[in-house]
């Protein structure tokens, strides 16, 4: 990894083993339709080749693709939309019979959702840990990868790998030293 | 008595539902008499419940395979 330089540099050959599942992670809380969200991830790497030249080096690869990917949600939810013919917005204000009070007052969302914070919270989260596992060696993250976020049993990943029980033991066991490290900080409080 | 390093592999294992009730057992008594053990072990359970707190996905490895041969067409 380039360190002590002001500009970075793409390496798109490395894009989809060091930022597909942080970038998917991130479209699947934002479109929550699991194909839709791989295909923004496909098409954030493809746009990112495209506009290479325009990639200045100031931010680093990560942050530059999350903000292709940024508008690759809003242009997915521009086309829904548009399909849907033009924006409508429709409100009732007496078809409900049981509402009483003032109607402004019973549209209003809840100030506080505590479901809304707690999906926030975990969205972070998740990203967190992301970020940790894109700090591991290559083949510890994909092990970590495999067996904890796949769920695969221990069969199915040596088979994958090519990698006997004991190697995978030891590989999970530098992968989660590593990661309750990587994330003490912020989430072992 | 189970040594540290027998501890924290029986420990990893349970981490994924692996470990047979008579590890988990030597696991306990070792926890028991071990300060070090007890807290990697608390730790490595946070950390299985964090993870799966943050209920994360992950691209399988054929999709990511597509993506890499669509970025090398490209590039």
């Amino acid at each position: 990894m380039p360190s002590g330089t002001n500009t970075h540099q793409l390496q798109p050959d490395t894009w989809v083993d060091t930022y597909a599942d942080y970038l998917y992670n991130y479209a699947v809380s934002r479109v929550s339709d699991s194909e839709i969200a791989r295909d923004l991830v496909q098409e954030t790497f493809l746009a990112g080749l495209r506009s290479a030249k325009n990639f200045k080096g100031t931010a680093s690869e990560r942050t530059w693709l999350v903000s292709i990917l940024k508008r690759k949600v809003i242009d997915h939810y521009r086309k829904i939309n548009s399909k849907k013919g033009k924006a409508e917005v429709r409100m009732q204000y007496v078809s409900q019979e049981d509402s009483e009070g003032d109607w402004l007052e019973e549209r209003a969302a809840d100030p506080v959702s505590v479901k809304e914070l707690g999906a926030i919270e975990n969205e972070e989260l998740g990203q967190a840990i992301q970020d940790c596992i894109g700090k591991l060696p290559e083949k510890q993250a994909k092990v970590f990868t495999l067996k904890t976020i796949q769920g695969m049993s221990t069969e199915d990943v040596c088979n994958e790998l090519g990698i006997n029980p004991s190697n995978l033991w030891v590989m999970i066991h530098r992968a989660r030293t590593s990661l309750m490290g990587c994330l003490d900080k912020n989430w072992f409080g | 008595m189970i040594s540290c390093e027998e501890a924290a592999h029986i420990c990893n294992r349970k981490q994924y539902k692996e470990a047979s009730w008579r590890e988990r057992l030597q696991l306990f008594l070792h926890i028991l008499a071990c300060k070090t053990c007890a807290s990697f072990s608390r730790k490595n359970t946070r950390l299985t419940r964090l993870c799966d707190k943050a209920g994360l996905h992950s691209l399988s490895a054929k999709d990511k395979e597509e993506m890499k041969k669509k970025i090398q067409k490209e590039s």
